[in-house]
């Protein structure tokens, strides 16, 4: 039911495809839905793993170190694969290909139809694997399967497709100058992007970056998370099986302070994309301050506010801020994790959350209905129970949750506080996982006021059937996304990213594309012209 | 003189000509009698010869097709589908054309006379990559947020007109065809669409490639007939909220009155053209001979942008004639199936002896016949590349588009002269410049009045090129995202906000 319930959410802008996922678990006889608090032994992945190697101008190859590094599974904490690490050395490598490819071509060359086509074909490709790549992704991040299978995988495909439309329709401007120019203006690729993306969604945080720069005609070197390296090494495979030629994508796997940083302070990269934490994100751009000023788009962390206001339904304001916070084990950069509910609904609201937290289903992620699967590593683990002690010792109530559930891996309890007050660091610090503090509020220029007073402006959700209050709201929110009635509705079209400290820039629809386009005037005078 | 390439064979010997499919009205979804049951034959311009006796689409039938475009309007899932939607669809239906090039392009060589190498290596090809084009399109249809200059949160919305009616021509009848069907598709509006009565087999085809790709029943109609009768059931009808029409200047002016004088929707008119092709003295003139050729003789001179007005600067005039003609004896008439022939016959006789008076009447009025201008021998409606010379501004085949391949030189000495010249027509679609010198190309494309400048090419085509006309030569444009808006009604959304920070 629960797991509908999401999808539902969701399936406002997402066609679900459900076809591998009804398969694997008909193949497998489990039966969906179970309850059962204990936790069984980890079902086995129906995928074997392939591809552990840096991906640098084509192929597979060794980091120059011959380092590797472990993934784990977070079902368990064990290794999945030790991964070749990527070190400055091989990001010195990789953006040779990548300027190889962009200087000398054929990628940016090509025409612009050509490219789409490699992009439309690859879209296909990942579609038909979409049950290996699924479950490569859950597998590595401990993301609930059927999450994968039929939200992501398929908006990785969709936001493919919509950049490969892009990638013929790319225009500049004639442009009437003052006086007697003729005026236009070349949308140009950037050159070599460098991208860094992180582990709470490997394969969407892949394809906001990687999509955009290749319709426009970029080469890319791309750091994935070190928690999540694989599934970008598989997709980036079939890119190459789908046409795309060498050295226009590198993956390389590895650190933040070592590849991440070559990357980032490397003079011959021409533009950055990062998507991570607020404190990595100021790293980054003081390394590219440092080096040669490319520049830098990012997509940092959050604090979202979402507003349950006084005419709302209840049990939908409760299902939607359900979702808002916990969904992807809370490890989204928007969650809505300041949950601002009206007086007149506060009490009823409280009870009825933490009826819902309760319901939750957690549990493997491999499992058919499970709503939450295990927190992506023991860092996150810890941090996340640091803030859960800090809510109670701040004399927040808490009103279910709280711990560990289970007792192997890194899954925690759906947990809820009320009473939380605005200067309480769980009001304030992005914790990242499955903790909903609930906030009460009086009147609207309170509430506005109270969500605006946050380093954070990424997004927020309001919920009301008041066409006013959703007005001055959707203005007066100091946000890159404001949600009304919905929340993380994302699609292909709709640009995303900060205000303030949650980043610079934003990604996804026509938007993105500026990111990774130079732009040149070209002017000329002319003699004896008809008009201007 | 032009060589013959395969007698007066009836039967390609280089390509199978294929088994004719569809013959009848595609209308909800099915390929269907005319409710009057009469059909009329269409011809093959290389011999005159019948190829299908298609069903013959009148009023009545334009009223069930609109009917079913109508619903799958109103009720039916494809306006209301998201955009990706719709490009699954589409991009499917591009694929399957590419499956199929041999024969669509074999269907619009014997129905069209054009040529089988350029259809299936060019041409149809072409009719795919551009559905791709307005595939992507399709999620891409943006309309604004607004800056009120009051406490009012205002937007716009971009939403499908409707039912649209597409009156498209014979001597592109693929091309025409995706051209205006495409960008309807991608803006979510549902189409009758009638094609020339002379070539209307690849339409069919299209049709029912459309239904195997999973267009819904009603999206897209499909009537053979003629202008007189099925073209004017459309222009005319009160259930079709928009046209659009390619053809001659004449019949534009009809469908814009029916438009008038029926419900007022609005018309976007492709019409005719007697663009100048203007040569400047510093130009490599092998080479641009070549593409005066080109420009004039393409497709049989059978093409709305035809650079039919030749402008020659006179440095260059003498040397440049010398060429033209010798590439004009090489330039081969005949069976558009052998892959060496250069031109097919025209569409059918009426063009043909419509094109033979005008090149009488370039005689009688004092031209100089520099070559061509006789029939060939051969069975069919072939006509030879005609060149005239000593061409003034006045005559009748100076001014008049003859859809042929009868191309009038002129001569010029200054640029002012010649964009005077060049612009002294009731035509205004397209116009080539052959020059290096910036200034001048600059100038010249600034002054002219037409809606595609070449410069220093022609008939250069693209997806992403939007292309119309200037003054008699129509209005709105096809291709590109401009044609998007064709289809697409504009939507104001305005309400008052309260205590907005900002305005």
């Amino acid at each position: 039911m629960a797991t509908r319930r999401i999808s539902s959410h969701i399936s406002r802008s997402l066609p679900l495809l459900s076809r591998g996922v009804k398969q694997f678990y008909r193949g497998r006889g489990i039966h969906r839905y179970s309850t059962s608090p204990a936790l069984e032994d980890p079902i086995k992945p129906p995928v074997s793993l392939q591809y552990d190697k840096l991906l640098i101008n084509g192929q597979f190859v060794n980091s120059a170190s011959g380092k590797t590094f472990p993934t784990l599974d977070p079902r368990t904490g064990e290794v999945i694969a030790n991964v070749a690490e990527g070190d400055a050395e091989d990001i010195n490598r990789a953006v040779s290909a990548a300027r190889k490819a962009f200087d000398e071509g054929p990628w940016p060359k090509m025409t612009a139809y050509e490219r789409q086509k490699i992009m439309l074909r690859f879209a296909d490709l990942v579609e038909k694997y979409i049950d290996e790549i699924a479950a490569l992704e859950t597998w590595d991040n401990g993301k609930p399967y059927e999450q994968s299978a039929q939200i992501e995988v398929p908006m990785f495909v969709r936001i493919f497709r919509y950049y490969a439309g892009w990638t013929d329709k790319i225009h500049g401007l004639t442009i009437p100058a003052d006086g007697p120019h003729h005026v236009q203006t070349l949308h140009e690729p950037i050159g070599v992007a460098g991208q860094i993306i992180p582990w709470n969604f490997p394969l969407l945080m892949y394809a906001w970056k990687v999509a955009p720069a290749l319709a426009c005609g970029n080469t890319v070197v791309l750091k994935t998370a070190e928690q999540t390296p694989l599934s970008a090494l598989l997709v980036s495979k079939l890119l190459h099986e789908a046409g795309l030629p060498e050295g226009v994508m590198n993956v390389v796997s590895g650190f933040g302070p070592t590849a991440g940083v070559a990357l980032c302070s490397h003079m011959d990269v021409d533009k950055l994309a990062f998507t991570g934490s607020t404190d990595t994100g100021k790293m980054v751009l003081e390394l590219a301050a440092k080096s040669n000023l490319k520049p830098v788009t990012l997509e940092l962390g959050g604090k979202s506010p979402f507003i349950v206001c006084k005419d709302a339904d209840v049990d939908k304001a409760v299902e939607l801020a359900h979702f808002a916070l916990f969904f992807n084990q809370g490890q989204c950069c928007c969650a809505g994790s300041r949950t601002y509910v009206h007086e007149n609904v506060y009490d009823e609201f409280i009870e009825k959350a933490k009826a819902r937290a309760l319901k939750r289903s957690v549990g493997d992620p491999f499992k058919a209905g499970m709503e939450q699967g295990p927190q992506i590593d023991e860092k996150q683990f810890e941090k996340i129970l640091k803030y859960i002690r800090s809510g109670t010792e701040s004399g927040a109530t808490l009103e279910t949750g709280g711990d560990r559930f289970g007792t192997k891996g890194y899954y925690i309890q759906p947990t809820v506080f009320s009473d939380v007050k605005d200067d309480m660091l769980i009001a304030q610090d992005e914790i990242f996982g499955p903790v909903q503090t609930v906030l009460k509020f009086k009147d609207l220029d309170e509430v506005i006021r109270r969500a605006n007073n946050s380093r954070y402006g990424l997004a927020a959700g309001v919920f009301t059937q008041n066409l006013d209050t959703a007005n001055t709201l959707m203005r007066a929110l100091r946000a890159g996304t404001v949600w009304i009635n919905c929340y993380d509705t994302f699609d292909a079209a709709i640009p995303f990213g900060g205000y303030k400290m949650s980043g610079i820039g934003r990604e996804k629809g026509e938007y993105s594309l500026k990111n990774y386009l130079q732009v040149k005037a070209v002017v000329t005078p002319l003699k004896n012209p008809a008009w201007l | 003189m032009s060589s013959e390439s395969n007698g007066n064979g009836v039967e390609s010997s280089y390509v199978k000509i294929p088994q004719i499919k569809f013959t009848k009205l595609f209308i909800n979804g099915e390929f269907v009698e005319s409710l009057s049951g009469k059909t009329f034959e269409t011809i093959d311009p290389r011999t005159g010869e019948v190829i299908a006796k298609i069903s013959e689409g009148d009023k009545e039938d334009i009223d069930l097709a609109v009917k079913a475009a109508r619903q799958a309007f109103d009720h039916g899932p494809w306006p209301r589908l998201p955009g990706s939607e719709r490009r699954k669809i589409m991009l499917k239906f591009a694929d399957l054309i590419d499956e199929n090039v041999e024969e669509i392009a074999a269907l619009d060589t014997i129905d069209g006379g054009k040529l089988y190498s350029f259809g299936k290596i060019v041409e149809i090809p072409s009719v795919a990559e551009n559905l791709r084009y307005y595939a992507g399109a399709a999620d891409k249809i943006h309309g604004a947020t607004l800056k009120m200059s009051r406490e009012l949160q205002a937007y716009t919305l971009c939403e499908p007109i409707g039912v649209v009616g597409h009156i498209i021509p014979w001597n592109f009848p693929s091309q025409m065809f995706v051209m205006k069907v495409g960008p309807a598709l991608a803006a979510g509006c549902t189409m009758v669409v009638k094609p020339a009565e002379q070539t209307p087999l690849s339409a069919l085809y299209y049709a029912h490639l459309a239904k195997l790709a999973g267009l819904p029943d009603g999206v897209l109609n499909v009537v053979t007939g003629y202008g007189r009768t099925a073209g004017a059931a459309i222009s005319s009808h009160m259930d079709i909220d928009k046209v659009s029409f390619t053809g001659s200047t004449e019949v534009g002016r009809l469908v814009m009155q029916a438009a008038a004088l029926s419900n007022l929707k609005p018309v976007s008119l492709e019409l005719g053209g007697k663009s100048p092709f203007i040569v400047f003295d510093d130009v490599d003139v092998d080479q641009i001979a070549s593409l005066a050729l080109q420009a004039t003789f393409f497709n049989k001179g059978e093409i709305c942008v035809a650079g039919s007005r030749v402008f020659v600067q006179e440095g260059i005039y003498d040397k440049f004639l010398i060429k033209l003609v010798e590439k004009a004896k090489a330039w081969v008439v005949g069976d558009p199936f052998d892959p060496n022939v250069h031109q097919g016959p025209q569409v059918d006789k009426n063009q043909y002896e419509r094109i033979l008076k005008f090149i009488e009447i370039g005689k009688k009025e004092g031209a100089t016949l520099l070559t061509g201008g006789k029939l060939s021998n051969r069975k069919g409606y072939y006509i030879e590349p005609t060149i005239f010379t000593d061409v003034s501004d006045d005559m009748t085949i100076a001014k008049e588009e003859i859809f042929g391949p009868v191309m009038s030189v002129l001569k010029f000495k200054s640029v002012e002269e010649v964009i005077e010249r060049a612009n002294a027509t009731k035509y205004g679609l397209a116009a080539g410049i052959m020059t290096n010198d910036l200034n001048i190309a600059n100038r010249v494309s600034r002054s002219i009045r037409a809606g595609v400048i070449w410069i220093n090419c022609y008939i250069a085509f693209d997806k992403d090129l939007p292309y119309g006309g200037y003054k008699m030569s129509g209005f709105g444009r096809d291709m590109g995202m401009e044609s998007l808006n064709m289809y697409l009604q504009v939507k104001s959304v305005a309400t008052p906000i309260y205590n907005s920070p900002w305005l």
